[in-house]
């Protein structure tokens, strides 16, 4: 009896395993094609950003684009899903809790066919599935509804302990706001995740050190951010976050981490990619873009004048 | 010893029996086994909102979370998502404090979680205004899909408990700090969503929900030695309201009372209110603490200085059949 029981959960760890798509680990060999490809799709997703906003006639592009490339490294080569069943049990589930980053959310998506590209300008209008913020009733595989910060965070500990509950082996990854950590709620789910050596969280701060108003010192100082998870007893790894090696690094890492939840701090650039963004918190918030700023924009992100006019009438994805 | 729960006989009507919270507590020991799929989250008052009857038998499917009520409520929501049927517990006014997740990570994103809430009230006593939840139900009822509910008794609290999680969707509940007579008879059946004629009558209806029901059969035998026929409904789920029989009661009664431990504004008076504006007008009169804060106290002697006891009922219900127009 116990021999069989054995061969079952042998068997359902089988068809589970060939039920993910398998993690892509670089060799030497393929690691610069892989990098391009990453970067390929980064701009894409930067180029959905852009697209979906201007489309939208509001939305937050900066902190979109900061976090572009770990965005594109997360749903191509980190997470495991299967993009015809979002219900998979044994998916990893990722979680956005910068809400209002989710247009880069929505590219990844698009990317990667869990959604079409031409949903992308649908954006933020009446009747789309792609809210201002991500709902999880409207995409049940945004795995939370978040746009008040802080929250989807919790949510994220939460759903890593309730899989622990369940001897789920999946990994939770949550992507967080600098600006977020001001949030006490934050702090309270750090000192949760660690007191229950949450190993299968791994939290993603996209540290472009710029919010809503300013820069994070001249609002409320978020330093020193490596000192502070560590004191909350955090496995705490600092990287550039549009480095790909460092990118990938670091989520290796996070894996091979026991006992300890992971948080990634991210370096990266506000508005990466887009030169008049870059750097700059006027671009935090909800702005319209104008067909100026689009055309200015794709360019800095290589589009041709062509396909430029296809993205700004909204016939790119036809 | 004693075993909680169905097993036992219940308690002679009018005997003095567990408080609420204490019910609830036992309540989740009794259905733990029926019910695997459920868990129940603290934020360290285990000792005061019952659960920790459940923390002693089922000690693996109990979570602490330190007195960081935000998250607990949160993580409720994520554990939902993986399947489990999370109990948030704490205190009324604590659930306040986690109101913004209960309304995004709960309830919007249409978990099923149950919020289970001990110490509303004027009920709480000693411990002051700052612990006296009185605007709980308003703030609950008004986040859209939240099922809330506010038992009577620990034979309801008992039945609530299960029906709530048979039920696939967010739910606030309250309990209650002290002891609380028995006032439901043994074949007393909760249904999510309905009221219960507990005593009828023709001349007035008194709905009244949790720690006011008993209070509101007080008011009536009061009110039938003056040749006065209260009809007394218990209200015990606030959100659905019972439409239907709050229509049938002001046809057949003519006027309604309502009586509750909150805020007048916003909690059972005004839902009722709600009701019949919409469905059958008749006069009201609202008894329920008239929009301030409470204070130190007996629970009885507050009741009193603030207006909800039995007397204040049965003020209210002559007022209200003066109304009347006939």
């Amino acid at each position: 009896m116990k021999k069989l029981c054995g061969c079952m959960i042998l068997f359902f760890h089988m068809i589970k395993v060939s039920s993910c798509k398998i993690r892509l680990v670089f060799t030497t060999n393929n690691k610069k094609d892989s990098e391009l490809q990453l970067m390929k799709l980064a701009c894409n997703i930067r180029i959905g950003c852009m697209t979906a906003i201007f489309h939208a006639g509001s939305g937050h592009p900066g902190g979109a684009l900061s976090c572009a490339d770990l965005m594109a490294y997360l749903w191509d080569q980190e997470i495991r899903f299967d993009k015809n069943n979002s219900e998979w049990e044994g998916r990893d589930r990722f979680i956005l809790s910068k809400g209002h980053a989710c247009p880069a959310l929505y590219a990844a998506a698009a990317e990667m066919g869990v959604i079409s590209r031409s949903q992308l300008i649908t954006l933020r209008k009446l009747g789309s599935p792609l809210q201002g913020h991500p709902h999880v009733k409207a995409l049940p595989w945004v795995e939370t509804s978040t746009g008040s910060l802080g929250q989807g965070f919790s949510v994220a500990v939460g759903m890593a302990m309730g899989l622990r509950y369940q001897h789920n082996d999946a990994r939770i990854y949550v992507m967080l706001g600098d600006g977020e950590l001001q949030e006490g709620e934050v702090w309270e789910g750090a000192m949760c995740a660690a007191h229950y050596k949450l190993d299968n969280l791994c939290a993603v701060i996209d540290y472009n050190q710029m919010q809503s108003d300013d820069l994070n010192q001249n609002i409320m100082a978020v330093e020193p951010l490596r000192a502070k998870w560590e004191a909350f007893n955090w496995n705490v790894i600092e990287i550039n976050g549009h480095d790909f090696s460092e990118i990938e690094r670091a989520f290796n890492l996070a894996r091979e981490c026991y006992s300890k939840p992971t948080v990634i701090i991210a370096h990266t650039i506000k508005g990466k990619g887009i030169s008049y963004m870059e750097g700059s918190p006027l671009w935090h918030g909800s702005v319209k873009l104008s067909h100026d700023d689009m055309v200015k924009g794709l360019q800095d992100l290589g589009v041709n004048e062509t396909d430029i006019r296809r993205y700004i009438d909204g016939t790119a994805w036809n | 010893m004693e075993q909680p729960g169905t097993s036992q006989e219940p308690l002679l009507l009018g005997s003095s029996g567990d408080s609420l919270r204490e019910a609830f507590g036992k309540s989740l020991v009794t259905l733990a086994d029926r019910y695997d799929n459920f868990v129940v989250l603290d934020a360290d008052v285990a000792g005061g909102t019952g659960t920790h009857h459940f923390r002693r038998a089922y000690p693996k499917r109990f979570f602490q979370f330190g007195i960081a009520e935000q998250n607990m409520m949160a993580v409720a929501a994520g554990m939902a998502a993986t399947g489990l049927v999370p109990f948030v517990t704490t205190f009324a006014v604590f659930c306040l404090r986690a109101y913004e997740q209960a309304r995004l990570s709960v309830a919007y994103a249409g978990r099923n979680v149950k919020i289970v809430a001990s110490h509303p009230g004027l009920d709480v006593g000693p411990d002051g205004g700052s612990a006296q939840a009185l605007e709980d139900l308003a703030a609950f009822r008004a986040i859209p899909g939240m099922v809330v509910v506010s038992p009577a008794d620990p034979l309801e609290v008992e039945q609530a408990t299960e029906a709530i999680l048979n039920y696939n969707g967010p739910v606030y509940m309250r309990t209650g700090r002290s002891p609380v007579l028995r006032v439901l008879p043994a074949d007393y059946s909760f249904e999510l969503g309905k009221g219960k004629i507990i005593q009828d009558g023709i001349d007035a209806t008194i709905v009244a929900c949790g720690v006011e029901l008993a209070r509101a059969l007080t008011a009536a035998d009061l009110l039938a030695r003056e040749s006065i026929s209260a009809r007394v409904v218990n209200m015990s789920t606030i959100k659905p309201i019972d439409d239907e029989l709050l229509a049938k009661c002001a046809l057949e009664t003519g006027c309604i009372v309502t009586a509750e431990d909150h805020n007048i504004y916003g909690g059972l008076g005004s839902a009722v209110a709600e009701s019949l504006v919409g469905n059958h007008l008749c006069p009201a009169e609202m008894v329920g603490i008239k929009d301030r804060f409470g204070e130190s106290g007996e629970p009885e002697e507050l009741a009193e200085k603030y207006g909800i006891t039995a007397d204040y009922i049965c003020k209210a219900v002559k007022k209200a059949i003066t109304r009347k127009q006939y």
